[in-house]
């Protein structure tokens, strides 16, 4: 055999080799596309029938009368507010430092270590710790105690994607603010920050979905209210547990609202990833 | 045009800064050693020589830019106007206001046109905002690239290609009005048009400042500058007056890595 037939023979094998593992990529894409999509024609069959103006307008009815889920809508938007407004602050401070300030000492190495867990951490023992410190001593559930718990959830994944997004950023662009002798303070917040705030929101909005579809953290802090409430210091209903409770009840109008909820998350969820999504590609700066 | 004419081979000059017994480590890396040198003001002085000879990590200590990474420490003196830069007690900051610099690539902030140049003059003044429209058209008239950008001051300065982007960068540098600028390879990542361009503004800069670049491109270094420095391996082989460098070194080195032996 000579080198050229030898080659052509190589050659083909390889080309053979590809096309299998090609097919088996495909393959495993499909399976897992085929979930996916059997999960959302199941939830939006269900969830479409329940839908109607009457969902947005009237509070979770008792079992066999009807209703909506105003008062659950609004408090999962009011805690997931809150959650993010507390939680955004705190995670970009401290991403700021780890990409910033993080190359020497113990603080950063270990506060990261802590951060990676925290970030992987099930989200029943955020729950559970905030019940264990705040709601025990208060004695009730609250809203206040939901929040805590979704800032919690908020915070890591902030840190994280704060701080990816900050060590993206060239050291030439810190240098050149620095050049023209800017104090570092003023090289964070004017140039770098600036120049990773795409990627900054969109890992705020992407913790925003996270937290938005969370049900362990508020079961043991915010519970549920079956009534109209705004008062952070009371029980406050929520999408999640809402979902929880009725989906698991025998009566029949409880669990069409149940799908209802679950899919208004699903489509808010998918509202912010593609939010994030368009932010992202439009803002990357091209360095 | 015969240069040394110009600039006769023993000119008394100012000489505005002052290198003594310079010598850089990276961690436990020796790059410089035993650096002596002296700058004269309002001239181009060139540092040539092969990569990792040391010439950038020389221009990086004229502004203390090294001081931002842990482990990188010089020992010596460097005078800038009688001052000890290198002094614990230098404020990094007003150092680097007064002696400018532009990198190899293009670093616009991600801000407008006319933010990258208000940036830097913000710090040290408070201008008026038409004081600071006359200035950031100055800096951008003194760079070249007014007639380009005057009508879109508030685009984003990444935006502009590349050659624009790193006329941008000098025109911020200078913005500020600093006494010197530092040139690390401004023009190795343009095409030839733009490298004339930023040659030609090299030249008219030295009227006002102090000016040293770092080049790869021996033919650049001929054609800008005044004084040229050959440096190696971290020691400065020879330095003297642009033509007599070039023409008749004094070392066979530098005879050498001019005429293409080496290098």
């Amino acid at each position: 055999m000579n080198a050229s037939a030898a080659f052509m023979s190589l050659y083909s094998r390889r080309l053979w080799i590809n096309r299998l593992n090609l097919a088996v990529s495909r393959l495993t894409m499909l399976l897992g596309l085929f979930w996916l999509g059997w999960l959302l024609l199941t939830l939006f069959e269900a969830g479409f029938k329940a839908l109607g103006p009457a969902l947005f307008f009237t509070m979770t009815p008792p079992p066999g009368a009807s209703g909506g889920l105003s008062n659950a809508i609004a408090g999962s938007l009011i805690m997931a507010a809150m959650g993010t407004l507390i939680g955004t602050p705190i995670g970009m401070m401290a991403g700021i430092y780890l990409a910033e300030f993080g190359s020497r000492g113990w603080l950063a190495p270990v506060t990261r270590f802590i951060n990676d867990i925290l970030l992987s951490a099930p989200s029943i023992v955020v729950g559970l710790f905030v019940y264990e410190v705040y709601v025990i001593h208060t004695r009730h559930f609250s809203a206040w105690a939901g929040t805590m718990a979704l800032a919690l959830i908020v915070i890591p994944v902030v840190i994280r994607t704060t701080e990816n997004m900050l060590r993206l950023v060239p050291d030439s662009l810190r240098e050149a603010a620095a050049a023209l002798g800017a104090p570092q303070w003023k090289v964070i917040t004017l140039v770098t920050v600036r120049a990773a705030k795409a990627g900054i929101i969109t890992g705020i909005l992407l913790a925003v979905a996270r937290i938005g579809g969370e049900t362990a953290p508020l079961l043991f802090t915010a519970l549920n209210n079956q009534f109209w409430s705004l008062d952070l210091n009371q029980p406050m209903a929520n999408l999640p547990v809402v979902i929880f409770q009725f989906a698991m009840s025998p009566y029949e109008n409880w669990q069409h609202l149940a799908w209802a909820g679950a899919l208004i998350i699903t489509l808010g969820v998918l509202v912010l990833n593609i939010l994030a999504r368009v932010f992202f590609r439009n803002k990357t700066p091209t360095y | 045009m015969n240069a040394a004419v110009l600039q006769p081979v023993h000119e008394t000059l100012t000489q505005k800064i002052q290198v003594t017994n310079l010598n850089f480590y990276y961690g436990a890396f020796h790059a410089l050693k035993d650096i002596n040198l002296q700058i004269p003001e309002r001239r181009v002085t060139a540092f040539i020589g092969p990569s990792g000879c040391g010439k950038s990590t020389l221009l990086r200590t004229f502004n203390r830019m090294y001081a931002l990474y842990p482990n990188q420490e010089a020992r010596g003196e460097i005078l800038i106007d009688g001052d000890d830069i290198l002094s614990p007690r230098q404020d990094l900051n007003r150092l680097r206001a007064k002696v400018g610099m532009v990198f190899q690539k293009p670093t616009p902030f991600p801000m407008s046109i006319h933010d990258n140049i208000a940036f830097g003059v913000r710090l040290y003044e408070s201008l008026s905002v038409r004081e600071m429209e006359e200035r950031v058209e100055w800096a951008l008239r003194k760079a070249a690239l007014w007639e380009e950008v005057k009508d879109k001051l508030r685009q984003s300065g990444t935006s502009l290609s590349g050659g624009q982007q790193q006329r941008l960068c000098i025109a911020r540098g200078i913005a500020v009005k600093p006494e010197v600028l530092l040139l690390d390879e401004p023009a190795s990542a343009l095409d030839p048009i733009s490298t004339g361009r930023i040659e030609e503004l090299v030249h008219e800069l030295k009227n006002d400042y102090t000016i040293v670049i770092v080049t790869h491109n021996m033919q650049q270094a001929a054609r800008v500058s005044d004084y040229t420095a050959y440096m190696y391996l971290g020691e400065m082989v020879e330095f003297g007056v642009t033509d007599e460098v070039f023409i008749k070194p004094k070392k066979k080195e530098t005879e050498d890595y001019i005429t293409g032996r080496f290098g």
